[in-house]
């Protein structure tokens, strides 16, 4: 079962059209909320004035900052006590700070009725010129403080000496634009709280519920056991999703409020301008170079937009950044410095492969560069700077997400040689230089990367049989549309034997579980799917002790084997699970000695992250008359140490290297000079369609399982982005003939048509140059 | 794709009126104000919440119908120009509990992830067969380029068309 395509058991009540995401739940006596948000990126906030909207047909009211008795969003990741102050609060009180910061709230009993209301809601505000480039000098934020709210320093190594005594040395600069996750299902929320009662049910949870509640419940004033968040279907994550927001809030609120259930959904407008922004980028990155290729040094200062505020994940992408950065490679010494500046666009959060899809287009770029400056071949850099296999695990003095880094295990090389094999990338590049010889701009360009996955410290997995044999498997982790549901199942099903049909898996309910972490950080499989086998593990070993009991035999004769225990060699004493689960009724397991119900708890717990590794190799031709950059073909390499579900892991890559081909040359939210978003609908804010989607060829291999988990498995949902835009950058550089030519993404046809033209330049005026 | 903005009858008012809808073949009388979107009538009156939104704004494909047997977004096509029209959502697409076989070939070939764009995937590809505009790759690429899937399922969507394309064609 563990290693099978088996096909996905939860699609059924997605392709019935039956599924239940947060805008298809709908409670009797809902109120609808429209979020009022401040048009000027920049300014001082005057006044809010309701009196219009409150005289519309079935307005319920209009709130502002002044009517809220709430702190600033907290911080759910690794934070600093200096970011503190530039948390995100509920409703802008002074100034607003970005276009799209929620102001106020309008309540009506139609959705149509409460937008319309918050049309006619007047702002007084006062304009402030705003600050839009994180190059800039920090400015002031407010009386305290200025808008670097971090500068993160680490490293290890001589660095100082190691470019001193360098033969060579290479520098650039290169940038990530700003763009991010952009699930198709916004955001919704709905929270029902129940005067008398107390509870408060929040519906639309994803990603982290159980973080979540703590965080709603410690901004409310309630007990967490009566906040109860509810994860329904989800369209879509990708680290933007499920975070606390301020609208999370606001629902509640106006729920406990009204004493009735309060709906939000955002628009995709909205979408756009409130959701986590991520990336953006500017690196200055050097090496100490050896003549024969060897890096015994790496310098890099980076600085990172984080839009107006901090959020939920703190400094969990600087640091994930520069911890990340050195990535496949040894190494010796280590210098960076990560300035996270404020503002005033949508706040920035993480996205698939956070900080590493900037650190390694960063890093890549730079071997690119040592590549180009030693005249040798870029992966000849790549395989005499790899960490090898008999330094594995491999420690360096640094920490990510708050675990020490050591890599687990991996052999780079040998990926390398698969993935030369398997794609037959030395004809490849034999046709490609035959076409470019017949004037055609195409080009291969490869980048190699590490991803982290499988953080911990957590995560807990309860099953339970019932008395028909029905498994349910119940796991506070959620589910974000990965296919989670179906891993979960098949490790399940393969301890126990049963048949997939038979399991059901609970996710992302907190009332159903005490502790839980949550679907980030390519964890599941690895946290909850590990818990889940230490689950199983206990749960046949009670089924075993029960049948003992009903046998009359020792549970050292017997085996679970479809769904039933015999004793072994003798196919005919069969006891199903569904028998033993009656059996364990609390009186009859009370004389047995064991514990009531055939269920049982396991928890998967981890100081370390296992590191999964893979090689990007992007081919493109650009277009001479546009500049438009079409790729024709992505190839990934990925070593994801156990595939539970080979079908799965290759769904996930594909979607990765899309997201990752969006970031580099279509996604990017722009701002013009007086700081006004002009990427508010899918006509501006380029999502790859069909179009632009070239057929992605995946190799998974297997070769470095982890020893850090039960399955060996690492994680999988970020590895088809992370190198992506490096090796479309690199392609790019080939197609048109220019080393380095690529130092920014997202590459816009017009950039594309001004490197072709340096390009004719160069071969004009330097023959046989460059 | 039909993604034009219905002209208002001009003898309507603002308020909401009575029409009656014919949905997945059966009658559905509803009172609803001329500016609601067959989206919003399918999604919030009728509580027929198959058909997803994705952008409201005609980009994305999400809340593909059919009207009259041809594709529709449902969230640029006002409810009240669809009276006396035949409109089809997913929920009237797997009569009597069969799968339809586009359904099955989208399990099949696991062609989509988180299922969001799932539904009007499935509308549009279904149409697209009758339509006759699947003959090959190029095809399938122009006429579902409408319908946009974040997860990039793109390719095993294809692989669930060629398929159904296939078995229907071996008939
Ligand atoms: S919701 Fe209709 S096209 Fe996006
Ligand atoms: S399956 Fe998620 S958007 Fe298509």
């Amino acid at each position: 079962m563990i290693g099978k395509p088996l096909r996905r058991v939860e699609d059924l009540p997605l392709l019935l059209g039956t599924g239940r995401f947060a805008a298809d739940i709908s409670l009797p006596g809902q109120a609808h909320l429209r979020v009022v948000r401040s048009p000027v990126p920049h300014g001082m906030l005057r006044g809010v004035d309701g009196r219009k909207a409150l005289s519309m047909p079935g307005v319920i009211g209009v709130w502002s900052a002044a009517d809220l008795d709430l702190g600033p969003i907290g911080f759910r990741m690794v934070a600093f006590p200096g970011m503190l102050p530039y948390r995100q609060p509920v409703l802008a009180a002074e100034r607003v700070r970005y276009v799209g910061e929620p102001v106020a709230i309008v309540l009506a009993d139609d959705p149509y009725r409460a937008e319309d209301a918050a049309d006619l809601v007047e702002l007084d505000i006062e304009s402030l010129p705003p600050v839009l480039d994180q190059l800039q000098e920090p400015a002031q934020f407010d009386d305290q403080n200025d808008t670097e709210a971090l500068l993160h320093e680490d490293g290890y190594g001589d660095v100082g000496a190691a470019f001193a005594a360098a033969p060579h040395v290479v520098e650039l600069t290169v940038t990530v634009g700003r763009h991010t996750g952009v699930p198709l299902e916004c955001r919704g929320a709905l929270a029902d709280y129940r005067p008398g009662a107390g509870t408060l049910d929040f519906y639309g949870a994803a990603k982290v519920p159980h973080q979540n509640r703590l965080l709603l419940a410690g901004l409310l004033g309630l007990p967490p056991q009566l906040v109860v968040l509810r994860e329904a279907h989800v369209g879509g994550g990708f680290g933007v999703r499920g975070e606390v927001y301020p609208e999370d809030v606001l629902v509640c609120w106006a729920s406990r409020l009204l004493g009735r259930p309060v709906k939000w959904i955002e628009d995709r407008n909205e979408h756009l301008l409130a959701a986590n922004h991520s990336r953006d980028q500017v690196h200055r990155i050097r090496a100490a170079v050896l003549a024969d290729g060897y890096i015994t040094a790496i310098d890099d200062e980076f600085w990172l937009d984080q839009g107006a505020y901090v959020r939920t994940h703190a400094a969990a992408v600087p640091t994930l950044t520069a911890s990340m950065l050195p990535g496949p490679y040894q190494i010796p010494a280590y210098r960076v410095r990560g300035h996270v500046r404020l503002t005033n666009k949508t706040p920035a959060g993480t996205y698939r492969a956070p900080g590493r899809y900037e650190g390694t287009f960063a890093r890549e770029r730079l071997i690119d560069a040592v590549a180009s400056s030693l005249g040798k071949p870029a992966m000849e850099i790549r395989l005499s700077n790899f960490i090898s296999p008999d330094q594995m695990p491999y420690a360096r003095p640094m920490s990510a997400l708050g675990t020490d880094l050591e890599y687990d295990s991996g052999d780079y090389a040998l990926l390398v040689g698969k993935a030369q094999a398997r794609f037959g990338l030395a004809e490849l590049e034999h046709g490609l230089a035959a076409r470019r010889a017949l004037g055609e701009a195409v080009g291969m360009g490869c980048a190699f990367f590490v991803e982290k996955s499988g953080l911990g410290p957590y995560e807990a997995v309860r099953i339970s049989v019932d008395q028909s044999g029905h498994i349910d498997i119940i796991t506070g982790a959620g589910s974000m549309g990965q296919g989670f549901e179906t891993v979960i199942t098949q490790i399940c099903a393969q301890e126990l034997g049963v048949r997939p049909e038979t399991i059901r898996v609970l996710h992302g309910q907190t009332d159903q579980i005490e502790h839980a972490m949550g679907a980030f950080a390519s964890r599941l499989t690895v946290m909850a799917g590990s818990a889940t086998l230490i689950a199983a593990q206990a749960l046949r070993e009670k089924a075993l002790a029960a049948a003992a009991r009903m046998l009359e035999a020792s549970p050292r004769d017997l085996e679970l084997s479809d769904g039933a225990v015999r004793v072994a060699g003798d196919p005919d004493t069969g006891i199903s699970l569904a028998q033993i689960s009656e059996a364990l009724r609390p009186d009859q397991a009370a004389r047995w000695g064991l514990e009531p119900s055939l269920t049982a708890d396991g928890w998967h717990t981890t100081d370390h992250m296992c590191y999964p590794y893979g090689l990007h190799i992007a081919v493109v031709r650009v277009d001479a008359g546009t500049g438009q950059v079409i790729a024709e073909r992505l190839l990934v390499a990925y070593d994801v140490g156990r595939a539970v579900n080979p079908m799965l892991v290759e769904g996930q890559i594909v979607g990765g290297a899309a997201q990752g081909l969006g970031g580099a040359l279509l996604e990017e939210f722009r701002y013009d000079d007086a700081g006004h978003p002009q990427c508010t609908t899918f006509m501006d804010y380029l999502l790859p369609t069909r179009a632009e989607m070239p057929p992605v060829d995946v190799l998974i291999t297997e070769d470095a399982p982890s020893p850090r988990n039960p399955l060996g498995v690492k994680g999988a949902g970020e590895g088809g982005t992370t190198a992506m835009g490096a090796a479309i950058a690199a392609a790019i550089d080939a197609a048109l003939g220019v080393p380095l030519g690529v130092k920014e993404l997202p590459v816009h046809p017009e950039a594309a048509l001004r490197l072709a033209k340096a390009a004719r330049r160069e071969s004009t005026s330097e023959p046989g140059g460059a | 794709m039909d993604g034009e903005i219905a002209a208002l009858p001009a003898e309507r008012g603002p308020s909401a009126q009575a029409v009656t809808l014919t949905i997945n073949g059966e009658p559905r009388p509803l009172r609803i104000e001329p500016r609601v979107s067959l989206l919003d009538a399918l999604r919030e009156h009728l509580g027929l919440t198959g058909s997803k939104k994705g952008c409201d704004q005609g980009t994305c494909g999400a809340c593909t119908v059919w009207v009259d047997g041809r594709r529709a977004l449902a969230c640029l096509t006002l409810a009240v120009t669809c009276e006396g029209h035949e409109v089809t959502t997913i929920e009237g697409l797997s009569a009597g509990g069969e799968l339809h076989p586009m359904q099955a070939a989208f399990i099949d070939k696991d062609a989509f992830q988180c299922g969001y764009c799932t539904p009007g995937q499935i509308m549009s590809a279904v149409a697209l067969l009758d339509e006759g505009h699947a003959a090959d790759d190029g095809q399938i690429r122009e006429w579902m380029s409408g319908n946009i899937c974040r997860c990039a399922a793109y390719p095993n969507i294809r692989a669930a068309i060629r398929a159904v394309r296939d078995a229907a064609g071996g008939e």
